[in-house]
């Protein structure tokens, strides 16, 4: 680990300075995963008197069952849409206001307000919206001749908890796109257009690909976001819904442990969880370690 | 701009009001939506403008409420989170970023990983277990409840280490000289010049704990410790029938306007805190 080349000796200060935080970490953290490897190797009784160790049956079990691979598969579904829509329009955004340049403060503050909306707030605005009875989309889609019902057809429910999770995603990706782009030299940007190219052109052959880095670390943030920080979303619209079409893996964790009372299956897919962070976060170190500079 | 292109210029402005029509119409049909009376619901389609029942709406979701608790009160709870998500938050990180910056000291490894190894490990996937500790801690329906667990991550620590490792060592060095004690370097030096990432990380935690939602959901079974982003769920799913649509709307604004006035008024510190510290 680096360290500063001069320090300070002190014999008590530094544990002092450091308790606080790692007493929380500990107790908060470090103790309730424990408790979740834990508890993942055992099964309760029927009345929840007695525990066993079962070693990796609560895995084996998980991962044989058809309704936790369907809510896998939802999951990445879910993820995937949710990522790229909500990249490529913040993409395309942040690529129009770089060029436009005059009034980029206006359009840059109106679409950075999203990122203050808490997800629970963002589902419950496009819920409303698409409210079969009395949400205006739902009304204009059906003088289109389209019938849209979220509360019975699964696909539109996914459709709409999608919409609602990218919706609020898109201002993050705007402000690292944009600021991205404002870092990339501008004569680079002269030199190609005195040459001829035009604003798409250079878009795809210089602006683009010098966002990589940027485009990478947004990728794993917002698979990040999708996977997790989206239970308030669809506990506030669909609540899963109808039948199991929106039961992505957090929602499903939550669900297993306080309504269905699954402890040890619930612990399981906790594990799994966290095996999928850890994963994502050694991906992002890496990148942040190893970033490519042209 | 570089080159004068209107029809391209036309074409970017003209997208760039899609995005805003996007952002912004969700929110306006919520505030339309909150002036209605409760009886427009009834008859159909909601209307594209204002009526005139604002104060009626805004007044009863403060005042009484329905059902359960004031919003007022939902809303005194939220701030008391966010407020002590981000303050705490912001205290802990920085003096234990200090000590894993300009200290040796034993243990010194082992402490920084137990700390950043909960870098990106949100409470969702250690949800059950943590409730079980707090539980066992009696901090069910209190603030502190609230509070702590969320502060258990290493975001702000690893940005305060990395800010501080950019500081030149010679001012360690000319204090060192001068025989100031840590604490006085600590908060002579350290502190003024960490001010505009303290502000940063202020905006970006004060979103994040107003934001949350499934730690107060289950934290809290006392109504009068409900937060106005958990309350309005359980205006959305009521028992019998419709929801009364012009009080829940009228509740979502108010649960967006304390997070987006931050963003807005602080908007430059947010940014350059966002994406500055990823290096």
């Amino acid at each position: 680990m680096q360290t500063k080349r001069v320090t300070f000796s002190h014999r008590w200060l530094p544990y002092l300075l450091i308790a606080p935080q790692l007493a929380i970490t500990i107790v908060f953290f470090i103790w309730p995963a424990g408790e979740a490897l834990y508890q993942s190797v055992l099964q309760q009784g029927a009345f929840g008197l007695t525990t066993q160790f079962v070693g990796l049956e609560n895995f084996r079990d998980l991962f044989s069952d058809p309704d936790y691979l369907h809510s896998f598969t939802i999951t990445i579904v879910f993820a995937v849409s949710t990522t790229a829509a909500a990249m490529i329009s913040a993409l395309l955004f942040a690529g129009m206001a770089d060029y436009v340049m005059r009034a980029n403060a206006f359009y840059r503050t109106t679409l950075i307000a999203p990122y203050a909306v808490a997800p629970a707030i963002a589902g419950v605005l496009w819920w409303f919206l698409f409210n079969p009875s009395i949400g205006i989309i739902a009304y204009v889609l059906h003088q289109l001749g389209y019938n849209w019902n979220h509360l019975v057809n699964g696909g539109q429910a996914l459709l709409l908890v999608i919409i609602a999770a990218a919706w609020k995603q898109i201002s993050y990706n705007f402000i690292f796109f944009l600021a991205g782009m404002q870092a990339i030299p501008r004569s680079l940007i002269e030199a190609a257009a005195i040459d001829g190219s035009g604003p798409m052109k250079r878009f795809f052959t210089i602006v683009f690909p010098l966002l990589a880095p940027t485009t990478f670390f947004l990728l794993v943030v917002n698979i990040v976001y999708s996977f997790f920080e989206t239970f308030a979303i669809i506990d506030a619209t669909t609540q899963g819904g109808p039948g199991d079409a929106t039961e992505i893996l957090v929602y499903k964790v939550w669900h297993d442990a306080f309504i269905a009372l699954d402890l040890g299956g619930s612990a399981a897919q906790s594990v799994v969880l966290m095996a999928i962070v850890i994963g994502l976060t050694v991906i992002q170190f890496r990148y942040i370690e190893r970033r490519v500079e042209y | 701009m570089i080159e004068n292109r209107p029809v391209f210029t036309f074409f970017a402005h003209a997208v760039l009001l899609v995005g805003l029509a996007i952002v912004i119409f969700p929110i306006y049909l919520a505030f339309v939506a909150s002036t209605q009376d409760s009886s427009t619901f009834l008859g159909g389609v909601v209307p594209l403008l204002p009526s005139s029942h604002m104060l009626e709406t805004y007044g009863r979701i403060l005042g009484s409420g329905f059902g359960s608790i004031p919003v007022w009160r939902m809303i005194a709870n939220s701030m008391v989170m966010a407020l002590g998500i981000a303050i705490g938050k912001i205290a802990i990180s920085i003096i234990s970023a200090f000590a894993i910056v300009y200290f040796r000291f034993p243990f010194r490894t082992l402490a920084f990983w137990l700390i950043f190894i909960t870098l990106m490990l949100p409470v969702e996937v250690r949800i059950l277990p943590t409730y079980s500790v707090a539980a066992g801690l009696d901090l069910l329906n209190t603030y502190q409840g609230l509070i702590l667990p969320v502060i258990a991550s290493a975001t702000a620590t690893f940005l305060f280490r990395q800010f501080f490792m950019t500081i030149p060592d010679e001012l360690l060095e000319a204090a060192l000289l001068d025989r100031a004690s840590p604490m006085q370097f600590f908060k002579d030096i350290m502190l003024p010049l960490s001010r505009t990432n303290i502000a940063a990380l202020f905006v970006i935690l004060f979103i994040y704990g107003w934001n949350q939602y499934l730690w107060p959901l289950i934290i809290t079974t006392d109504q009068n410790m409900t937060t106005i982003v958990v309350g309005i769920k359980q205006m959305v799913n009521v028992a019998d029938g419709d929801p009364q649509w012009q009080l829940v709307m009228g509740t979502a604004i108010l649960a967006m306007v304390p997070p987006v006035l931050v963003v807005l008024f602080f908007q430059r510190w947010f940014i350059k805190g966002l994406t500055e510290p990823e290096k």
